[in-house]
């Protein structure tokens, strides 16, 4: 039976099972495929979205708990001030290699610092140890979370 | 060097070999896949080509009446840069304007676009730029050339006399400008054979740290990988393969699985099942669903315990000898001996885009969309799987999530074909995570056994057998067969090992595990190599009551490059100075993939047996550095993945299955467990080398070292095993 | 005195003192003994028959009625293999004299009971005598089902023997002298199992009567929730105090408000024995997540009903090991709150923090939440290690329900690390577990 979903700032409607998670329906019905799938347990956060502005693992999250709380994709991100900082950090320091599991880092990074201003090297390691890089490139994501900390606020790419 | 040391062939050997002979320039070549337009990624996921501009010299460069300068990408770019750093060697000789170029993805065409190391069209060995090198600056040297003498020709001056700058042939004396745009219809001459190439010091873009081209659209999940294509009337499909290798599907109970709303067909095959629905939540929850047993088929029995006792057994007989110096055999008779064994277990490579293709198979097409190091294979075994003639296979390829080896394999592409054959319309099929790690191709497990000899303090007779799969003899079998059954992957960075010892003998024993299929794994040969000969290394040193920087040092005598990355990381490392209890340094050198490289590690390990890493710093020499920043970061993070499979990484069998499923039991490391990473890349004006690689490779010897002089303990099996550095278990 | 008779006289205390706990031990009460009233013979009771199936099957066939019969006695769990056949046996029981492996109740010929007569399975499922003669452990909870009907016992066998036979030969238990020396459960058995039919309370409602044959005839609450005494017989002196069963902690149902359930309210109960789950009160795992899914999940709800009234007249007892108020939720920020034991957060922030959130509250699952479950407010911290070593994976009514197993990565001390940090930050008083209990702990839950 059809239900909302508040995404990106846009109500979409879905008809899908209720224990279908966020994720598959964010990339195969609604064709928002920058949330990407690494693992389906909640043990690398490839899927992390914002659900009123907390990191989440859409894998696990079934659609039909989110109720009217606003979702925040990776495409949508960069419209908010800390999502548009972290962007631009990340490319000034250059962090992305094959860049798969970056939709989910930047999304962990964004609500890290919308928590946490200024992160220490153990906020930082509490918040983004979910997040799994093969591609390693875990130096460059602590260095440019600490650039974008410091980057002037509403500085967009 | 000895008759049989002839057979030694290193890459660079290969390189000069017949087998790199096959590379050839064309003209006018159609232009498929995936066009990466000022940074941003746009996918003709319809297959729709875009218009070949009328200046086109050769495979990789055409530019439009308009300026546009598309260069096509005989090399996929999977992380590594390589979008970045090929358009950098081509825009260099061809002066083009950086801001101007667009980058296409090289369709499927051996001719055209093999490499020329690897003789195929494929990503991998580290070996993009290496190869590239040459034959790409000359092909845009060509090129620049047909464009100034066009404008030459309609100024109809002396061709010396202009110069090229950003897209623009200049007559300074006239000062009389061109651009490539206005020239690119009539310059259409012969190209000279061989127009001069730049000085490095008239370098304008190599070099420089430029910004990534592939970067920006993966900050905002614009970026298309092969798992996110969507096409008109789209089926989502997933698949359980029969988890016992060589095993069968015995039966399937498909009634509950009927019920989930969303399914709507399942595919059973001989050795597979599929769920095809609305959308994957439906194929995964359908296929969770099905009740399937399976034949565990001729392999049931096999586990890892049997696996190491015949690969042990195996390397108790002689090898085929790959390289000889001296009499290393008299030299082991005299004086006392040292022996020491290691063992490299099998891993996933657990790419972080699971392996996934779309498929779109009518009677007499098939159209293919999925991110591959090898593009030309995956039309030709897509073609031979369909039973269609090549030129019914159109191949998109993608931006790969992640390849290391993995996507160097054409499976993913053969099991979606089978299943597609029995559904209509376009059906993507991706892996769950854990049909990924129990369905890869596994880096081999390897058995080495070293044997050395010291006199006075230096090594004097050295004997190194290896033991392993030969994913060479599956993957490249004419060269397997032109060095008479000898793997140049298995053996490499052990032939050309960089210390000088007078007796030195290295063989080479292919044993191919029961059952479990192996692969290419990034690192390839010289991860398990450089791991025994420096572990080795570290273990003569304390033989010899040497310290072990001092001890290699003293053997370097023959590799100046490599011994000056050694005293740089040993000096960034502050080598020497004192550490805290349970702490320690441990080193490691090589010549892998063309660059020279030490590294210096800093761990802790606890009472507990678990290891803290501190720091990793490394000093490389890797000839001319086209991206520099790319350089560093590709240390940086394939030391991130030689650490994980030093910590945590194994994959193990029961009854003829992989035991690890997910992350849960296949450890990543993770961000907290990373260490402080310092490159320091030294200046050099050698030909490039690779470096995709290298870091995965000098990681896990340097960790091992470092775990070494922390603890006393001499670690002879990867990964590390806490049990053991707790003292609650034999080593 | 001389050193004789003092020699003597120890030896006489001490055999005194060991006939009086022997005495004490035998003399313990029956597991309805609590409840008083008068207790009569099912057939002169005059009330609704306590036994047999629900109203809404009370037409069903033989076969049908057993199998329900068969749910409830939960024959499944223990007589099914990870992996093999249903009730073909070969589940492990590891106790710390060795492994007792449950048999093929298939109706198979020669590895099942397929010869079994009617005789021959009442002797077995409420005498514990095989039909070979040979005694069975109490790991088959004979003593319980004991109080079974012979209708409702040989409905089973009907279902049983309306099942596909399986072959599967039972394997051999591996236990030490003198445990393996099956005559002696003759004598066991002489002692603790009374062997006599369910008698319905007459003092007590219908529903009580009800809800005592489902308990303790065939659902069997106390085999786990009891403790033993030193006999291996339940402690019905402590009934449904609380114990530790299969590796995994089965919890204080009496009607203690801090240290049972006392303080949950009907609603929660019926949710959590119904779909394993209830707000603020964590999520069944382990061997109790199995019986909601293969039990409870499948009871009438007028049964279900039952059971809760009479659990709710088992006399409270305190555990003195549980703290009697659970912990809030933690802090948001993992700075706040426990931020000892850095090892045990370096474990939590990789692979759990995701799921259970730092404040304990899943933000994906209310399933996952972790404020408030007795396993994070209980420092022996069992369950918690259990679940990290096995995971879980449940099909409930709200969909499938699972956790990775992370005990083949993770090391005994990340385990015992992880335990630690997460009772700590997440319940009312921290665990100590050592490397050497998380080792225990595999044991007890390997299924070799
Ligand atoms: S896909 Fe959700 S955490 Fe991995
Ligand atoms: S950039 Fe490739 S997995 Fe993170």
């Amino acid at each position: 039976m059809p239900f909302e979903l508040h995404i990106n700032g846009e109500a979409r409607t879905v008809d899908v099972p209720p224990d279908m998670p966020l994720l598959w329906v964010l990339r195969d019905v609604l064709g928002l495929t920058g949330t990407k799938f690494g693992c389906g347990v909640a043990l690398c956060g490839a899927c992390t979205v914002h659900i009123d502005g907390k990191p989440v693992r859409s894998c696990l999250l079934p659609a039909s708990a989110v109720g009217n709380r606003a979702v925040t994709t990776i495409e949508a991100i960069g419209a908010t001030a800390i999502g548009a900082k972290v962007q631009k950090a990340w490319l000034d320091i250059e962090v992305i290699q094959c860049g798969y599991c970056q939709s989910g880092q930047i999304m962990s990074a964004a609500a890290l610092l919308a928590a946490t201003p200024n992160p220490d090297d153990s906020d930082i390691d509490a918040a983004m140890s979910g997040n799994i890089c093969r591609c390693g490139t875990y130096v460059r994501i602590r260095e440019a979370i600490k650039r974008a900390a410091k980057a002037p606020a509403g500085e967009h790419i | 060097m000895s008759a049989v040391a002839e057979l030694a062939p290193s890459r660079r050997a290969l390189l000069a070999s017949g087998l790199a002979g096959s590379f050839v320039f064309a003209f006018h070549v159609p232009v498929a896949g995936a066009a990466i337009v000022n940074g941003a990624v746009v996918n003709d996921i319809e297959g729709v080509l875009p218009e070949p501009g009328p200046f086109a010299p050769n495979a990789f460069i055409r530019i439009d009446t308009m300026g546009k300068t598309t260069l096509v990408m005989p090399q996929v770019e999977m992380g590594q840069g390589v979008y970045t750093s090929i358009p950098m060697i081509l825009a260099e000789e061809l002066d083009a304007d950086w801001n101007s170029i667009a980058l296409e993805h090289a369709p499927p065409n051996e001719k055209l676009y093999a490499n020329p190391v690897l003789t195929v069209q494929a990503t991998g060995n580290s070996n993009s730029v290496r190869a590239f090198w040459m034959p790409l600056r000359k092909a845009a040297a060509q090129s620049r050339a047909l464009l100034v003498a066009a404008a030459a020709k309609q100024w109809n001056v002396d061709p010396d006399t202009c110069t090229t700058d950003s897209g623009k042939v200049i007559h300074n004396a006239s000062n009389r400008v061109l651009t490539y745009g206005e020239l690119a219809s009539s310059a259409n001459g012969t190209p000279p054979a061989n127009p001069p190439l730049k000085q490095p010091k008239d370098f304008r873009l190599i070099g420089k740290p430029l910004k990534r081209l592939d970067t920006p659209t993966k900050t905002n999940g614009r970026t298309i990988y092969g798992i996110d294509v969507m096409l008109p009337g789209m089926k989502f499909a997933t698949h359980a393969a029969c988890p016992h290798f060589g095993g069968k599907v015995a039966h399937v109970d498909d009634s509950a699985a009927k019920k989930i709303p969303g399914v709507q067909q399942i595919v059973v095959l001989d050795d597979l099942v599929a769920v095809i629905g609305d959308h994957m939540w439906a194929a995964k929850s359908g296929l969770d669903a099905l009740r399937i047993e399976w034949d565990p088929g001729p392999n049931g029995h096999v586990d890892s315990a049997l696996i190491r006792a015949d690969i042990m057994k195996a390397s108790e007989q002689n090898g085929l000898v790959a390289k000889k110096i001296g009499n290393a055999h008299k030299a082991l008779a005299q004086g006392d001996t040292f022996e020491a064994h290691y063992e490299m277990p099998f891993l996933a490579h657990a790419t972080m885009e699971p392996m996934n293709c779309t498929v779109h198979l009518t009677k007499d097409s098939c159209e293919i969309w999925t991110g591959t190091q090898i593009v030309a294979r995956v039309q030709t075994t897509a073609a031979a799987t369909a039973g269609l003639p090549l030129e019914k296979v159109i191949v998109h390829n993608h931006i790969i999530g992640g390849g290391f080896g993995r996507r160097l394999e054409p499976d993913m592409v053969v099991k979606a074909v089978r299943v597609a054959k029995h559904v209509d319309g376009p059906v993507k099929i991706v892996w769950t995570r854990e049909e990924d790690i129990q369905h890869d191709l596994y880096r081999p497990l390897y058995y080495d056994r070293l044997t050395a000899t010291l006199k006075d303090g230096r090594i004097d007779g050295w004997h190194h057998r290896i033991t392993g799969s030969s994913v060479v003899a599956r993957w490249l079998p004419p060269a397997f067969k032109a060095f008479h059954g000898i793997d140049f992957d298995e053996i490499d960075s052990a032939v050309d090992m960089p210390y000088a010892i007078p007796n030195f003998i290295v063989e080479m024993v292919r044993r191919e595990p029961p059952a479990v299929p192996t692969g290419f794994w990034r690192g390839v040969g010289p991860n398990n190599n450089v791991f025994a000969i420096e572990s080795f290394i570290d273990e003569l040193a304390r033989k010899a009551g040497k310290d072990p920087v001092e001890f290699r040092r003293s053997m370097l005598t023959k590799t100046p490059r490599l011994l000056a990355a050694l005293d740089l990381a040993a000096e960034k490392s502050g080598w020497g100075t004192p550490l805290p209890p349970r702490q320690g340094r441990g080193v490691s050198v090589q010549v892998s993939f063309a660059s020279f490289i030490a590294t210096v590690a800093h761990v802790e390990v606890d009472e507990g047996g678990d290891v803290k890493l501190h720091r990793l710093t490394t000093a490389v020499d890797t000839g001319i550095a086209v991206n520099p920043d790319t350089i560093v970061a590709q240390l940086q993070g394939g030391m991130i993945f030689g650490a994980t499979a030093a910590l945590h990484g194994e994959i193990t069998i029961k009854q003829g299955r992989v035991e690890q499923s997910n992350f849960n039991d296949y450890r990543m490391l993770r961000i907290d467990e990373a260490p402080a990473i310092d490159v320091h890349l030294i200046k050099s004006g050698e030909a490039p080398g690779g470096i995709g690689e290298t870091g995965a490779t000098t990681a896990p010897p340097a960790i091992r070292n470092a775990i070494y002089a922390a603890t006393g303990i001499p670690l002879r099996r990867m990964p590390v095993d806490r049990e053991v550095l707790a003292g609650r278990k034999q080593p | 005195m001389s050193f004789f008779r003092i020699v003597v006289a120890v030896l006489v205390v001490v055999i005194v003192a060991a006939l009086g706990l022997f005495v004490w031990i035998i003399s313990g009460p029956g597991p309805m003994d609590f409840a008083g009233g008068t207790r009569v013979a099912l057939a002169d009771y005059h009330g609704p028959d306590p036994t047999g199936v629900p109203a809404s099957l009370a037409h069903a066939d033989l076969v049908k009625r057993g199998e329900y019969l068969a749910t409830v006695a939960d024959c499944d769990i223990c007589h099914t293999s990870k992996g093999g056949c249903q009730y073909a046996g070969g589940f492990a029981i590891t106790i710390p004299f060795g492994t007792i492996y449950s048999s093929n109740i298939t109706p198979d010929k020669d590895t099942g009971i397929g010869n079994y007569s009617d005789a021959d399975f009442l002797n077995a499922v409420r005498r514990g005598i095989r039909r070979d003669g040979a005694r069975l452990y109490p790991a088959m909870i004979y003593p319980t089902y004991s109080h079974m009907s012979d209708a409702d016992a040989l409905a089973i066998k009907a279902y049983l023997f309306s099942l596909a036979p399986v072959r599967a030969t039972t394997r051999a238990n591996t236990l030490v002298f003198p445990f393996n020396q099956r005559w002696a459960l003759g004598l066991w058995s002489a002692f603790f199992n009374a062997d006599t039919r369910f008698q319905p309370n007459t003092a007590r409602s219908p529903a009580w009567n009800r809800g005592a044959y489902l308990s303790e005839a065939l659902a069997h609450c106390g085999e786990c929730h009891s403790p033993r005494t030193l006999a291996y017989s339940t402690d019905n002196r402590n009934k449904f105090a609380g114990a530790v069963a299969a590796g995994w902690k089965a919890y204080n149902i009496t009607g203690d408000a801090g240290t049972g359930i006392g303080a949950w309210s009907d609603a929660d109960l019926l949710a959590y024995l119904s779909q394993g789950h209830a707000m603020g009160h964590g999520t069944a795992s382990g061997v109790m997540g199995e019986v909601v899914d293969v039990t409870f999940g499948h009871m009438a709800p007028e049964d279900i009903r039952a059971v809760m009234t009479y659990i709710r007249t088992v006399p409270a007892v305190t555990s003195t090991d549980l703290p009697a108020t659970l912990a809030p939720p933690a802090p948001a920020s993992p700075k706040q709150g426990v931020v000892a034991n850095a090892f045990g957060k370096h474990i939590f922030e990789g692979a759990c923090a995701a799921c259970h959130g730092w404040t304990g509250q899943s933000p994906i699952s209310a399933f996952a939440t972790l404020t408030g479950a007795r396993a994070v407010n209980d420092p022996s911290a069992i369950n918690v290690a259990q679940i990290v070593i096995t995971g879980t994976h449940r099909k409930t009514p709200a969909g499938v329900l699972s956790m990775p197993a992370f005990g083949t990565s993770f090391s005994d001390t990340d385990i015992a690390a992880v335990a630690n940090y997460v009772t700590a930050r997440f319940g009312a008083k921290g665990s100590e577990l050592s490397v050497k209990d998380i080792a225990d702990l595999r044991r007890q839950t390997e299924q070799p």
